[in-house]
This record gives structure tokens, C-alpha cells and sequence, in this order.
């Protein structure tokens, strides 16, 4: 596991207006001018952001020189979700054990009356 | 997907170096609290994957007291934590160090408080690591005793999470 690279992909993903954008490429490749326009910001703050993401290895741009559209790189993506999927897997079926047991402990006390 | 869970479980990474689980349960905090500090309790649930055994829980609830949690994988490997009781507020707050066996050099603080919301339990599980190095590594270890989780199920929660964001128009952010 790299984690150079999960880390990128976290920092990249902890902003909401990037996360927007990876949303909104999901759905296909778009322009800069394209991406700023729903966002309500500037093409060169949307270059910004953009520029995280592509450090990241979350976004490509084409060669095109005039447009230059953006396009989703999914890989880093689903690396770093199933990195903390799995963890979160574990501690939630943990807590699936244990709300068994509480069930159980409850049914318990009902019966015994609760020692003070 | 989640089968019976009585409530949804949360988990953030607050900063660099801290994990924080928070979930609330079905019953009040006497209880949840009995449940994670008795052996026979907790060897009911934190061993949770199929094929693994818990051959050693011991917990000498106290200040200064130690806890030690050994698990075998399948392969009969062992998987370890241990650390100690800094702090002990019965049915409200436990306070103590975690070393995963691997990484002596590397021990964490856990604070887990219990709160009781009308009967229910709001239990938050706060991991504080020296570093993100050592955070990490604690995921990390996570997933590997997690591997005995089948991958497919984990596969289709990626798959999930990227048709999802297809699907979601993106929202309008403000300046």
C-alpha cells in the first residue's frame, strides 16, 4: 500500500468543492470553463482545485491544447475507500457482535431486576 | 447491507493522527460499558471474523491495571494488542494505552466514553497515535485481520460509492 498516495488522495477528497468536481466528472469528462460554471467561482480558483486533484492522480487532462477537458481517474479512488472500508467493515461488524450481546444482557437484567 | 445494526456507526480521521468511531446502542451505558469491560463479554464481539479464535482476553480493570487481547487467524497466526488502564470512570470514561504486538514502539491513547441519550448509549472510541505513520499502520492492520471479510462485499461498496457519485448531481458550492 502506498500510503504517500492515500494520503494525496485523502487531502485531495477533504474538500467539498473537489469532491463536487470528481462527482461531476464522474459523469464524463468536462472543460474548465464547463466545471467552473455550476461552482460559481473563477477559472483560475477551479484551476486550483483541479490541480490538487491531478496530484493526487484523481484527474487527467487531455492533450488537446485548447481544452484540455479534465477526466476522472477512478483507481486512487477506490484504493482509498476500500483502505478505509475494510477497517470500518471490521469495527461494524464488532458492533453488530456487540449489539447482540446487549440484547441479550438487556433480556437478562428484565429478568434479575437491576442490582443497585 | 448491514443486517440488524441498531444504529449507524461513524467513522472519521479528526487529524493526522487520530481515528474516532462513534454509535450509539440499543441500551443504556451500565450495560455497553459491562459489555467492553468483562472478558466474557468482550470476547463475544470484538472477535467478529469467521475462523478466527480469541484464545487470550484478560482486562484487570484498573488504574495502572493491564489488558491484553490475542487473536488467531485462521492460519493459527496471532494477532495482539495489549496496553494499559490510565483512567476509569464506571459506566462513563475509560482511558488507556493500545499497542498493536507489531508495533511496540508505537502505542496509541484510546479515550472511550459512554453517553446516555433516553436509554441509549452514544459510545465514541477516540484513537490518539504519535504519529500518522502509526495512525496509518493501524488501519492498515485493520484490514489485514479484516482480509477474512469476503473481498466481493467490500467490492461492491466501492462499486456502490462510485455509481453513487455518477448518479449525484454535482451540488451547487458557494463561493
Amino acid at each position: 500500500m502506498n500510503t504517500d498516495r492515500l494520503d494525496a488522495t485523502f487531502a485531495a477528497l477533504a474538500d467539498p468543492t473537489r469532491r463536487a468536481i470528481l462527482a461531476r466528472l464522474a459523469k464524463g469528462e468536462a472543460t474548465v470553463t464547463e466545471l467552473a460554471e455550476p461552482f460559481h467561482m473563477s477559472q483560475p480558483a477551479i484551476s486550483k482545485h483541479l490541480k490538487v486533484l491531478e496530484r493526487a492522480g484523481l484527474v487527467s487532462r487531455g492533450r488537446d491544447a485548447q481544452r484540455r477537458p479534465c477526466r476522472l481517474e477512478a483507481a486512487p479512488l477506490r484504493e482509498a475507500t476500500v483502505w478505509l472500508e475494510r477497517y470500518r467493515e471490521l469495527w461494524e461488524r464488532r458492533f453488530q457482535q456487540l449489539d447482540d450481546l446487549l440484547e441479550e444482557l438487556k433480556t437478562k437484567e428484565k429478568r434479575h431486576g437491576r442490582k443497585k | 447491507m448491514a443486517g440488524r445494526s441498531s444504529g449507524k456507526m461513524q467513522l472519521t480521521l479528526p487529524s493526522d493522527t487520530e481515528i474516532l468511531l462513534t454509535r450509539e446502542f440499543d441500551a443504556p451505558p451500565h450495560l455497553v460499558y459491562e459489555a467492553s469491560t468483562k472478558p466474557e463479554h468482550v470476547r463475544r464481539w470484538w472477535c467478529c471474523m469467521e475462523g478466527f479464535t480469541m484464545p487470550i482476553c484478560e482486562i484487570d480493570l484498573r488504574v495502572g491495571g493491564a489488558w491484553r487481547y490475542v487473536m488467531l487467524d485462521p492460519e493459527g497466526r496471532e494477532v495482539g494488542f495489549h496496553g494499559e488502564y490510565k483512567e476509569i470512570v464506571p459506566n462513563e470514561r475509560i482511558v488507556h494505552t493500545e499497542i498493536f504486538d507489531p508495533f511496540p514502539q508505537a502505542p496509541t491513547l484510546v479515550t472511550v466514553t459512554f453517553e446516555a441519550r433516553g436509554g441509549k448509549t452514544l459510545l465514541r472510541s477516540l484513537q490518539q497515535c504519535a504519529s500518522k505513520e502509526a495512525r496509518d499502520a493501524i488501519i492498515e492492520s485493520g484490514m489485514e485481520h479484516g482480509a477474512a471479510i469476503a473481498w466481493d462485499r467490500l467490492e461492491a461498496v466501492a462499486g456502490e460509492l462510485a455509481s453513487g457519485a455518477a448518479r449525484t448531481p454535482a451540488p451547487a458550492v458557494g463561493g
